[in-house]
């Protein structure tokens, strides 16, 4: 168990190590932009920061679990759909019908008691994040059209959509921009510090959910299966169509989930300008993490406290926040490209490790369709 | 083949029960049922959830064999079973084939060795140019005969046929 832990984890750990490294390099070299001569030690200065930002007082970690909730359920999302062989690029789009869906809802019940509206307008988002996964499911299970070209474009379709509810049927009331009226009822009631809301806790159940899915349940044997071998998986009498439209349906649940925890808990409202990239993130969390579940939470507690203590960053290092989107960048460069990272640090490729990317450069190519 | 074998034994029978309870796997019941099978199968294994992609071919083809011999089937259709084992998974496989036939599974065995056919098979259909030229009895047929029958399609005439075919 532990050997396979190392196994899995071992590469992930050493790109993120390389990744801060060369974040280093990066920093010193332009260094002379902040402090007006070469600072070799502004890289620790800044890691410091970063460090003490996100986990320095009891607000800075809520502050990263909360960054870090969005990344979970998405990077879920995502995960499930690796599984499943199926290379989800649409959790971004499934992230903001999950939001509009459930900011529809929760609107509609203002007036209601936060019993009865946090659950709705939660279900309601988790049921538009799915509608919106179930439609490149059942596109590429039907027609053969390719999940990652399809989910890339629904993005844009969602967006789009988003806009014209927020600036037409759902517009405020009272206000200017092209944005909805505050969420009252079915708000996410703050449960730690600051700013900790109950969405924490959605994301916190849905690692051991999305295990006991994947790992326990027969549904997800037939998603791991057809995700490993569509051939076997028809043989043992699994139906491939109806397992590629029920993963992408899955997928696109919990990206709808991380919209709705992140409107309904920390935003408060639906604007059409929401601008967000948590379901592109979700891509690097869902890769770092290895897909499986516990490595996605992982992944996301890391991507989240570097959001977190970026901002400590810009305070007190001078370097601006978006270092953090260079170093998840170059994370995610390491993940993808590990042939560097092996190198580097002499690391053999072991089984295990293989198994659980495989199904991200098989979707790339072959014919997968049913 | 990155699944343990336990999921690979279970592959065909993974939604019904002992192996499922509702919505949920019963991995105890696949565990024991998948270590027994290693055990009677002979499968050369550290344990029964490695991954089957670590096996040696022989030892996958045992994995796939003892699937497919422990299910619940009333026909089953052996290709090539025993290629590339070794004598004495031969000798087990055969075994087992025997025992499954004598429990009334009707088993279609389809080999390129010869030795195996005339071994194992009740009954032996010959084909030639993709059409069955003639059943035998397993019992009497001899090599001679079928090795005539798959070259030529009849008997006696013997070589005539197809060389007849080459001059035109």
């Amino acid at each position: 168990m532990i050997a396979r832990v190392r196994a899995v984890a071992l590469v992930p750990a050493l790109s993120v190590l390389l990744a801060l490294l060369v974040g280093a390099v990066i920093m010193i070299l332009t260094s002379p932009l902040v402090t007006g001569e070469f600072s070799l030690v502004l890289p620790l200065q800044a890691y410091a920061a970063m460090l003490g930002g996100a986990f320095g007082s009891l607000d800075a970690v809520v502050n990263t679990l909360v960054n870090a909730t969005p990344l979970v359920l998405a990077g879920l999302a995502v995960g499930i759909g690796f599984k499943g062989g199926l290379f989800n690029i649409g959790a971004q789009g499934q992230f903001l019908i999950g939001a509009l869906a459930a900011t529809t809802v929760a609107l509609a019940l203002n007036d209601a008691s936060p019993v009865v509206a946090i659950p709705a307008a939660v279900i309601a988002g988790m049921i538009g994040g799915a509608a919106w996964g179930f439609i490149p499911g059942a596109l590429k299970a039907y027609t053969g059209a390719h999940e990652v070209v399809v989910t890339i474009m629904l993005n844009f379709v969602a967006l789009a959509v988003l806009s014209w509810a927020v600036s037409g049927p759902l517009h405020g009331d009272n206000v200017v921009f092209s944005r909805t009226n505050d969420i009252e009822a079915a708000a996410l009631p703050i449960i730690i510090g600051r700013n900790g809301h109950l969405g924490i806790l959605f994301a916190a159940a849905a690692v051991p959910i999305a295990s006991w899915l994947l790992y326990r349940s027969t549904t997800g044997f037939e998603i791991r299966t057809t995700g490993a071998n569509p051939d076997a998986a028809r043989y043992a009498g699994m139906r491939p169509r109806r397992v590629i439209i029920l993963t992408m349906a899955l997928s696109g649940l919990f990206a709808g989930l991380a919209g709705t925890t992140e409107i309904l808990g920390e935003v408060g409202f639906l604007s059409a300008g929401y601008a967000t990239d948590v379901g592109f993130d979700a891509i690097a969390v869902a890769l770092l993490g290895r897909a499986h579940p516990v490595g996605i939470l992982f992944a996301a507690l890391l991507f989240g406290a570097m959001q977190a203590g970026a901002g400590a960053m810009q305070i007190q290092a001078d370097l601006p926040v978006q270092m953090v989107d260079v170093l998840q960048a170059v994370i995610l460069l390491f993940i993808t490209a590990d042939v560097i990272v092996r190198r580097v640090f002499r690391v053999r490729e072991s089984a295990g490790e293989l198994v659980e990317l495989a199904s991200v450069s098989r979707s790339y190519g072959g014919d997968r369709a049913a | 083949m990155s699944f343990p074998i336990a999921d690979n034994l279970v592959l065909n029978d993974y939604y019904h029960a002992p192996y499922s309870r509702g919505l949920q796997r019963n991995d105890a019941a696949i565990r024991t049922d998948a270590e027994r099978t290693v055990e009677k199968y002979d499968i050369r294994t550290p344990s029964a959830m490695v991954s089957a992609e670590t096996l040696s071919g022989g030892n996958q083809q045992k994995v796939i064999v003892a699937r497919e011999f422990e299910g619940e089937v009333k026909l089953l259709v052996l290709e090539q079973p025993t290629r590339g084992l070794d004598v004495g998974s031969i000798e087990f496989i055969h075994r087992q084939a025997v025992a499954r036939r004598d429990t009334g599974v009707a088993i279609l065995l389809v080999s390129a060795e010869l030795d195996e056919v005339l071994e194992l098979s009740d009954r032996i259909a010959v084909m030639y140019r993709g059409r069955i030229v003639e059943i035998l009895d397993g019992r009497t047929a001899d090599k001679e005969d079928v090795g005539l029958l798959m070259a030529t399609g009849g008997r006696g005439s013997g070589i005539q046929e197809p060389l007849a075919e080459v001059a035109s």
